[in-house]
């Protein structure tokens, strides 16, 4: 399998204060890697640098093989402003396509054709026309996957996707990305759930305060002290 | 009925009322546009800080005027020059530019955390609000100053004795806002919805919140004739809840804003005509009658 992203002793921070140091690891196509850590471990600061919306300040990520920071799906924690907004499902996931428009003002027919694909992928069709708000938190994710899905099908980045959502609409989240990992997606989640990240994930890459604790196959790290300290102490409980 | 009709044929006959139509629903129409994604974005607070920095700056041209009338006594043709300027621009060439800066600096503290965008916003209205008066106090040549301030914050008679030059600007502002508004449609909604995932994607967002306030400012700015610097919020806010309330996508709710806020000014400014209420809160009175009809019918809707 090709690399696609390659993560070489990177140290991000803000205003010169360095949140994570010497992060290395790789992502190739078709990985499953779950990011884990405590909250201000510089989770949210790597997906940023990840996107290309923040410089590193030191070491380097780069892309192979095709694969670039503008071609990933991003599924963003869901804000207060997203829960009451009014916009049916289809606006929702044709804005996906976005990028792939220009300076083009409108979607062309490729565009929407695209956006039907996606939503028939995540079998939300028949919400198409449904307004955004008026739906399960677990529907909510799917259009929000959809979106990212029509923004690329290499790779996707997912941002505590399950958060919020009941146990059952959780499990099923897990289910569907599975899935669509199985078809040769790339899937980074940045996660809490020690449990799950363990029980789908095909690499985990744990951030502690300030530095990297781990990164290697998930084999690996249900071995390793560490991974096992994790699961045996959390007990399924989040970790954050 | 037929007296009513004769009244309002009476009045439409004249040339200064057709304009002040014309330029009422294309205010209305704009600021209802900019509304929906003010609102979304939680951005009202913006439109609400910028009216009131409007009239600070008012304010400051009306003494910037006197003050420069009373300088030119004598042979300085500078002064004078200033003076004619303001006048004929109506204020404008100082109150815009001042407006565009605070919706700048308003977006922009609004994003950083140091003075909290609500504290800033606070901050820059009411101080804007106090320099304002004060100033109209200290240096105001006009004998009726309270009625004048009366006038820049509830809506004076202006609308009325809008110029041929002025209707032109506003006709092509509209068209300025309503081209913007369809060529970045889709983009505005990504960045309205969901500004991580438009980033991501590569929309530079930082660049469309600064063409919403910018637009916002330049709305502002023209909706003061119309309903004065208080009322403003309301053109903006109203018609957007309003058809929140019923509608389920954005394109509809976007569509069904303009169309409240323009028979709500219309209906507005006839009543002020036939029953000569103040033309400002006539129309944000109409707006909040229509608020409250669509909150009922949202509610009767859910129940079924």
């Amino acid at each position: 399998m090709s690399e696609q992203m390659i993560c070489r002793d990177v140290t991000l921070g803000y205003e010169g204060i360095a949140v994570a140091e010497g992060l290395s690891f790789t992502v190739s196509e078709g990985d499953y890697l779950c990011i884990l850590g405590e909250n201000g471990s510089g989770k949210s600061t790597l997906i940023k640098a990840l996107l290309g919306l923040k410089d590193v300040m030191s070491g380097e990520i780069k892309w192979v093989n095709g694969a670039s920071s503008r071609e990933i799906g991003y599924l963003p924690q869901q804000t207060p402003v997203q829960r009451d907004f009014p916009a049916s499902v289809r606006e929702i996931v044709q804005s996906g396509c976005l990028a792939k428009c220009g300076l083009r003002p409108f979607y062309n027919k490729a565009e929407k054709a695209r956006c039907d694909k996606m939503l028939d992928r995540l079998g939300i069709t028949e919400l198409a026309d449904r307004c955004y708000r008026e739906l399960s938190g677990g529907q909510q994710q799917r259009v929000l996957l959809a979106r990212a899905l029509c923004a690329t099908e290499k790779m996707l980045l997912l941002d505590e996707p399950v958060t919020g959502l009941d146990p059952k609409a959780q499990l099923e989240l897990y289910e569907r990305i599975a899935k669509l990992n199985a078809k040769g997606i790339t899937v980074i989640m940045v996660s809490h759930d020690v449990h799950m990240s363990v029980r789908y994930a095909t690499h985990i890459l744990h951030i502690g305060s300030h530095k990297q604790l781990f990164f290697g196959t998930k084999e690996e790290y249900a071995e390793s002290r560490l991974g096992q300290s994790f699961i045996l102490s959390e007990g399924g409980e989040n970790v954050g | 009925m037929g007296e009513l009709m004769n009244t309002l044929q009476f009045y439409f006959s004249h040339s200064f009322v057709q304009r002040a139509f014309i330029v009422g629903m294309l205010i209305a129409l704009c600021s209802s546009l900019l509304g929906v994604t003010l609102v979304l974005k939680r951005f009202s607070f913006i439109g609400d800080g910028l009216s009131h920095v409007a009239f600070g700056a008012m304010s400051a041209a009306t003494v910037a005027s006197t003050v420069l009338k009373a300088a030119s006594h004598g042979d300085n043709d500078l002064p004078m020059w200033l003076a004619k300027l303001l006048d004929e621009t109506n204020d404008m060439i100082v109150i815009l530019p001042i407006t565009l800066a605070a919706a700048i600096m308003l977006l922009k503290t609004g994003q950083n955390t140091k003075i909290k965008g609500d504290a800033a916003v606070a901050m820059i209205s009411v101080g804007s609000l106090a320099v304002g008066y004060m100033l109209v106090n200290m240096f105001s040549s006009s004998a009726n100053i309270s009625g004048d301030v009366c006038g820049t914050l509830f809506g004076s008679q202006s609308i009325l004795t809008l110029t041929n030059t002025e209707v032109v600007i506003c006709i092509a502002m509209t068209v300025l806002v309503i081209g913007v508004f369809v060529l970045f449609y889709n983009k505005l909604f990504a960045v309205t919805f969901d500004e991580s995932f438009a980033k991501a994607t590569g929309v530079k967002a930082d660049g469309y919140n600064l063409l919403i306030a910018v637009i916002t400012a330049l709305i502002i700015v023209l909706a003061m004739n119309l309903v004065g610097s208080l009322l403003i919020s309301a053109l903006i806010v109203f018609p957007a809840l309003s058809a929140m309330r019923l509608f389920k996508s954005f394109l509809s709710v976007i569509i069904c804003s303009a169309v409240i806020s323009v028979i709500c000014a219309g209906v507005g400014m006839i009543l002020s005509i036939l029953f000569s209420t103040p033309v400002g809160s006539t129309i944000v009175t109409a707006d909040i009658v229509v608020f409250f009809i669509f909150r009922i019918i949202s509610a009767i809707l859910k129940r079924e």
